[in-house]
């Protein structure tokens, strides 16, 4: 028997509301099936289930707000099971239930499924809050489950709800859970799994900036940029294409990816993350690609193992992530971590380069401009060519600009040989 | 007619200056103590007084404290109005039954028809080198006592406004002077100013921590404002002066505005008026403070001889600064 | 013909952006411009309109179906062929 936890759906995330359950007590599910819809600060997501079982109970009803690693479920080994009992009362966000610490880095599937083998939890759930920060994030409506203390042994001070208040203006109640201890009561029916549009666009956004703020304060980033010449490998997509079925044509952006995939087994210090001052590289290649969403905002889904995958997989991969990331319908393997992101602006427009933020807790960002024309000089000659200019922001606590180079260096080698990708 | 002009006034004479015009003005005032006369006090302060006024109302006593204490209290009943001074708050044990148990009740147990117009002063504190028995700060314990008045002039203009309305108080009131104030001078109006005996002070405004201190501490509290300020911190300062009945409204009131608190008091801290007022402010003001209330107390030893020792027990500006800063900065106050 | 082909197209179209609202898309508008596709819209847009109406554009041919007019007369010509 096997706890379902909310999962961490990103490094940032600290709660997420259960929008929907797809299961019900008694059901049977298999490692991978979709039981639940989760809402972030950026999507909503259907989650997969990492255990082959029977559903015994729900835990946390349609609409709560829980802590990153709160049970949600509890499915059983599959085995005949006595009754199925009634769901008990749902674990709010309470100060004395405490859950184990969000665990921020790990990818889903590597999670482990029981509670009791987090590590070392902290002694308890309770937020520090000094009196009055609770008395003005009250009066201002700001949930301090959100808000980062800088006061005496870390607590949430004044200052630090009105710095939450005016990052936040006009925070909608809608889709926002309350204060933990200065609680409103729940809307009584559940938010539409998208929420509100502008609410939505609102907490998207200011995801982004918190983690981007954060990035930009903890990472000493460098750049780095080349110009890539496109031409015959485009030349080689279209003849390719010709010969695929529709479905499965090719766009640049899979070659991009798969070329930044195998890059990093050439320089791996770019693969990986960066916690608790030390780099953990990764074992494979999750690129992250950055998908603009409806109403603004980015999103990064991975193509896990795309370092593994064929060309045609990546694709496939490619399309099904950037549809699902447009129609918010993004599963929970496809939010883990990336281990590298990729900022692609496209084939149209005419902008040369892009130098990104690296996502945290990420060590690398590859960006890729807009495939423009542009005269290129070869063997003394000047002509005009198809080219991408590609750039790295690279983070100097693991690697530095020598082997940015070689890291460019090799992507450049691999886009011009597209057979080998 | 309220002359205009300052003068450089030292806190030793401006008390002399209190008790010879309060010996003037009205001839039921009397002064006894332990060498108050002929050698002028123990600390100075009523140097000379004996020449002017005579044997009868500067008298010197037997070194019982029970006993001229007590004389003092039946002198007040009789209509008198007594100044005992008490050589050091040490000494002060010894008259303790006569304070407790005969001054601060008779005016309850009699319904009122006994008044103890009685002031007793009392130098306390330590700084001076003259080791357990004679520097330590028990002030606080006085503070306790329900049916006194318990002042802690801290300031020239204090030590100079305060007898005035003590002695015009029908209950008995105990004047602590610290000793490290007796040698301060400050400028003061020529004429001396009216003071209450009912308030505490700011004695410098600010928004971002209240020291909260009262007597000997405030010296070395407003120097840490100072220093505070110059790291951007803008203190307040507040003198309790009366440490019995406390003025909470000007603290708690200071304390809303600021929201943070350090309380400064030569007392140990266990069992402490700094142990009260941190009480109060978390009564009364607990959905204002962004922080732990802080105190900076002695250390709790009986007060050593050795100068560096002293020193080292005594609470000391900068780590009034340090405290300070922390609770504003959000750093860990222990340290 | 054309009557079976426009619905179809238009309902790809409105998949892929469900807030546009095509009545109102100005004669001769590029798709692309106009209802801001990528190349990854555009493949999904092409594929599409290959399930509705088994018409495969071939990438060659991408230039001639880029409004929404050009795309009907394309696959009108081309359905069925």
């Amino acid at each position: 028997m096997a706890d379902f936890l909310m999962p961490s759906l990103g490094a940032d995330m600290e709660a997420g509301r259960l929008v929907e359950w797809r299961v019900k007590p008694g059901d049977r599910v298999e490692r991978g099936d979709i039981i639940a819809v989760i809402e972030t600060d950026k999507a909503a997501i259907d989650v997969e289930v990492w255990e082959t079982g029977t559903v015994e109970a729900l835990l946390v009803e349609e609409g709560t707000r829980v802590p990153v690693g709160t049970p949600l479920a509890r499915i059983g080994s599959g085995a005949a099971t006595g009754p199925v009992a009634a769901p008990p009362e749902p674990q709010a966000e309470t100060p004395s239930a405490p859950g184990p610490p969000p665990l921020e880095a790990v990818p889903a599937s590597e999670r482990p499924s029981l509670p009791t083998s987090a590590p070392a939890p902290p002694p308890t759930g309770r937020l520090r809050v000094t009196p009055l920060a609770r008395v003005r994030a009250e009066e201002l409506g700001i949930d301090l489950a959100r808000v980062r203390g800088t006061g005496v042994e870390g607590a949430i001070t004044q200052a630090d709800v009105e710095r939450a208040a005016s990052s936040a203006p006009a925070e909608p109640p809608v889709g926002e859970e309350p204060a933990r201890t200065l609680t409103r009561p729940e809307p009584a029916a559940p938010p539409s799994p998208a929420g509100a549009p502008e609410a939505r666009s609102t907490a998207l956004r200011r995801a982004i900036a918190a983690a981007m703020s954060r990035s930009n304060r903890d990472i000493p980033h460098y750049y780095l940029s080349m110009a890539v010449d496109l031409s015959s490998t485009l030349s080689w997509i279209e003849r390719t294409n010709q010969q695929r079925p529709v479905a499965e044509r090719l766009l640049p952006a899979a070659l991009f990816v798969r070329a930044v995939a195998l890059a990093t087994r050439e320089v791996p210090e770019m693969n990986g993350h960066y916690l608790d001052g030390e780099f953990r590289q990764a074992e494979a290649a999750h690129v992250g690609f950055a998908v603009a969403v409806p109403g603004g905002g980015l999103i990064a889904p991975a193509i896990l193992e795309a370092d593994r995958k064929s060309l045609g997989d990546v694709m496939a991969d490619l399309r099904g992530l950037v549809s699902r990331a447009r129609a918010g319908t993004l599963r929970s393997s496809e939010l883990s971590d990336p281990t590298i992101t990729i900022s692609s602006l496209g084939e149209r427009g005419g902008v040369d380069a892009v130098f990104g933020i690296i996502n945290p807790p990420q060590v690398a960002l590859v960006g890729f401009g807009n495939i423009v024309d542009r005269p290129w000089a070869e063997g003394g000659l000047v002509g005009a060519r198809r080219q991408v200019t590609l750039s790295l922001s690279g983070d100097h606590r693991v690697s530095d600009g020598h082997r940015g180079s070689l890291f460019l260096a090799a992507i450049d080698r691999l886009l011009r040989n597209p057979e080998q990708l | 007619m309220t002359a205009g002009g300052t003068r450089q006034l030292q806190y030793r004479v401006a008390m002399r200056e209190a008790m010879r015009e309060a010996l003037l003005a009205d001839e039921r005032v009397f002064l006894m103590g332990e060498d108050v006369g002929a050698y002028g006090g123990c600390f100075a302060v009523s140097l000379g007084l004996f020449e002017e006024f005579g044997p009868e109302r500067i008298r010197d006593t037997p070194l019982s404290e029970l006993a001229f204490v007590g004389a003092g209290i039946g002198a007040a009943l009789g209509g008198m109005r007594p100044i005992v001074e008490i050589m050091t708050v040490n000494f002060s044990l010894l008259a303790l039954d006569q304070i407790l148990n005969n001054a601060a009740t008779l005016s309850h147990m009699s319904g009122g028809q006994f008044a103890i117009p009685l002031v007793i002063r009392i130098p306390t504190g330590g700084g001076r080198q003259l080791a357990a028995q004679h520097s330590h700060s028990l002030e606080g314990w006085y503070a306790h006592i329900p049916g006194l008045r318990v002042l802690a002039p801290a300031t020239v203009e204090d030590a100079r406004g305060m007898l005035a309305p003590a002695l015009a108080d029908p209950n008995p009131v105990l004047i602590f002077e610290h000793v490290l104030l007796y040698n301060v001078e400050e400028e003061v109006p020529l004429e001396p100013a009216t003071v209450d005996i009912a308030s505490a002070a700011i004695r410098r405004g600010g928004r971002d921590v209240s020291l909260i201190t009262y007597g000997g501490s405030l010296p070395l509290v407003l120097e840490a404002a100072a220093e505070l300020a110059t790291a951007g911190i803008d203190a307040e300062v507040i003198d309790l002066r009366v440490l019995r009945p406390l003025d909470e409204r000007t603290v708690l009131e200071s304390v809303t505005r600021t929201h943070r608190a350090v309380v400064v008091d030569e007392g140990w801290r266990s069992g402490s008026l700094s142990a009260e007022i941190s009480a109060r402010i978390m009564e009364r003001a607990f959905f204002d403070l962004d922080a732990p209330v802080q105190r900076i107390c002695s250390v709790e030893v009986p007060v050593p001889y050795a100068q560096q020792l002293e020193e080292a027990a005594r609470p000391r500006a900068s780590e009034v600064v340090r405290v300070a800063r922390a609770l504003v900065e959000g750093r860990p106050v222990d340290g | 013909m054309s009557d079976a082909i426009r619905p179809a197209v238009e309902r790809v179209l409105h998949e892929l952006r469900p807030e546009a609202d095509l009545e109102t898309l100005p004669a001769g508008a590029d798709l692309r411009e106009e209802l801001d596709l990528d190349s990854m819209d555009f493949l999904n847009f092409v594929i599409g309109v290959h399930e509705a109406t088994g018409v495969d554009i071939p990438e060659a041919d991408y230039a001639r179906v880029s409004t929404l007019e050009t795309c009907l007369e394309y696959l009108e010509q081309h359905a069925g062929a």
